[in-house]
């Protein structure tokens, strides 16, 4: 993907962001910016604090310093109810696709959709809503599945659908393709490319697969030693001579 | 020194759990009377809970009732004393016998269930899918499931103790040559109205018990499968003790007030 040309919008900016889980300091004064329309790419090794990053993110881990803004608003300072409206903004995929297990497809759709009556008002019918959502990842046929007939990639679409029924500005994706072998691996990045065009939306996506960052980045950041240790495009930091850049490219 | 330290920390974890127990039981409170009420959820889970739990509570009490009667009758017989079968049975079954073994037995079934669903739904990132989503999963899973176990228990009680003492009336009927008729009218003789309400009161303690320990097990439950199963194991156990000092206290009060 090309570099973005406009970086006018700022949507997300992580200032010296801290986290430690008694001695293990997992995050020593991570910052990040995320502009509109933008797709961000975070690599690190395992352990490197990625996916605690993008959980105090979305308020699921709570930092010891620094400052997260959101759309304008300090997330650290918002009461549960705003945080929750807030979140209706943001999308999040998990890496194990979470599911809820004792929901069939349509019900996990319809899940977030019933209580957010602020955000879309009371919805009589959500079908047609949740038909687009399935429609956008193509498996509307699968509506009435339970999660336990699916294969790991259909999860991943059906979890991407249930980020999508929110219509969030923003989508968060942790390592979308972990655990899929290429071809649906390939899939899933077309999708996540395909959704962003359609929604116009703006996403940080952590991963490992080099080939999904070469795909779907505008621009990567590299967490190593529990900092951001280099920003740049795929092709800079592919070029990089730093033996530590370097390793992730190999 | 080893052993006095590892009392210290034992007892230190105690408190704790007392504490965050304590913490989680106020989150209930609050979040109880909080509009919007997941009230689907809440009559699925009356649902799973109640129905489900029938046949195991039917079985259960019937055998009770049987067995109770054929042991007791021999020593009964030998006082002259066997037409006070049905009052002492009733007695004892719908004061104590009824309420504690119908709740050790939810608390086995409906409380390890609550706290493997709920912790496999945390392991699997389920819980937090539901907080990114902007919903409340402390209303939806929490709340829904202690309100459902407190509402449910009397009600599986009142059962079971009703099928305890036709289970009795089988026996002093077949044994005794007692007409089942004669037997019902006897058990409603004997039973006053302070044998009934202290024993309701407890059976709403007894399902708040099950579905709060259960709940906060598996909402707290440590990642990994190992993290679940010990989530249902613990969840049995606490509550299960939980029951016996519930028990211990409502027989204290009853005899305070009724004694």
């Amino acid at each position: 993907m090309d570099t973005l040309n406009t970086k006018s919008n700022l949507i997300i900016d992580i200032k010296d962001l801290q986290k430690s889980f008694g001695n293990n300091h997992v995050l020593k004064g991570f910052n990040m910016k995320l502009y509109e329309g933008e797709n961000l790419v975070i690599m690190g090794k395992s352990g490197s604090g990625k996916s605690v990053m993008i959980k105090c993110l979305i308020g699921l881990e709570e930092p010891d310093s620094g400052s997260i803004m959101v759309m304008g608003k300090y997330i650290n300072q918002l009461e549960h109810w705003k945080l929750d409206e807030l979140r209706t903004e943001i999308g999040f995929l998990f890496q194990g696709s979470a599911l809820y297990d004792s929901m069939s497809v349509r019900e996990n759709l319809e899940f977030p959709l019933r209580r957010h009556t602020k955000k879309f008002g009371i919805i009589e019918d959500t079908t047609p809503m949740v038909m687009e959502a399935l429609e956008s990842v193509g498996l509307s046929h699968a509506i009435d599945l339970m999660p336990s007939e699916l294969s790991g990639g259909m999860k991943r679409r059906i979890a991407l659908a249930r980020t999508l029924i929110l219509q969030p500005k923003i989508i968060l994706y942790d390592e979308p393709t972990t655990g899929l072998d290429p071809i649906t691996s390939k899939e899933i990045i077309l999708l996540m490319m395909s959704i962003q065009k359609k929604y116009n939306t703006s996403s940080i996506i952590i991963t490992h697969d080099v080939d999904c960052a070469r795909v779907i980045s505008n621009r990567m950041i590299l967490l190593i030693d529990n900092i951001n240790y280099a920003e740049g495009t795929f092709e800079e930091l592919s070029s990089s001579d730093d033996p530590k850049i370097k390793a992730f490219f190999k | 020194m080893e052993s006095n330290s590892s009392i210290v920390e034992s007892f230190k974890f105690f408190l704790a759990e007392i504490g965050e127990l304590s913490y989680f039981t106020s989150c209930f409170f609050k979040e109880v009377f909080r509009p919007p009420f997941e009230f689907k959820e809440f009559l699925k889970q009356c649902y799973n809970m109640g129905n489900r739990s029938l046949l195991l509570v039917s079985v259960t009490g019937f055998i009770i009732g049987l067995v109770f009667t054929l042991q007791s009758r021999p020593t009964l017989l030998k006082f002259g004393a066997v037409s006070w079968m049905p009052s002492m049975v009733s007695i004892s079954i719908i004061r104590e016998m009824g309420p504690i073994i119908t709740a050790l037995i939810c608390a086995g079934r409906i409380g390890s269930g609550i706290g493997a669903e709920i912790g496999s739904m945390r392991v699997n990132e389920q819980i937090d899918a539901m907080e990114v989503s902007g919903t409340n999963p402390f209303k939806y899973l929490v709340v829904t499931r202690i309100l459902a176990t407190t509402f449910m228990l009397p009600v599986l009680v009142f059962f079971g103790d009703t099928v305890a003492i036709f289970g009795s009336a089988i026996v002093e009927n077949i044994k005794g040559n007692v007409s089942f008729l004669l037997y019902f009218n006897q058990v409603f003789d004997s039973l006053v109205f302070s044998d009934l309400i202290p024993t309701t009161i407890k059976t709403f303690f007894f399902g708040f018990a099950i579905g709060l320990v259960g709940c906060y097990k598996g909402y707290n439950c440590k990642k990994g499968t190992a993290g679940v199963g010990l989530a249902a194991n613990s969840a049995v156990v606490y509550t299960s003790m939980l029951l016996f000092i519930i028990d211990f206290i409502a027989v204290f009060l009853t005899n305070i007030f009724y004694g």
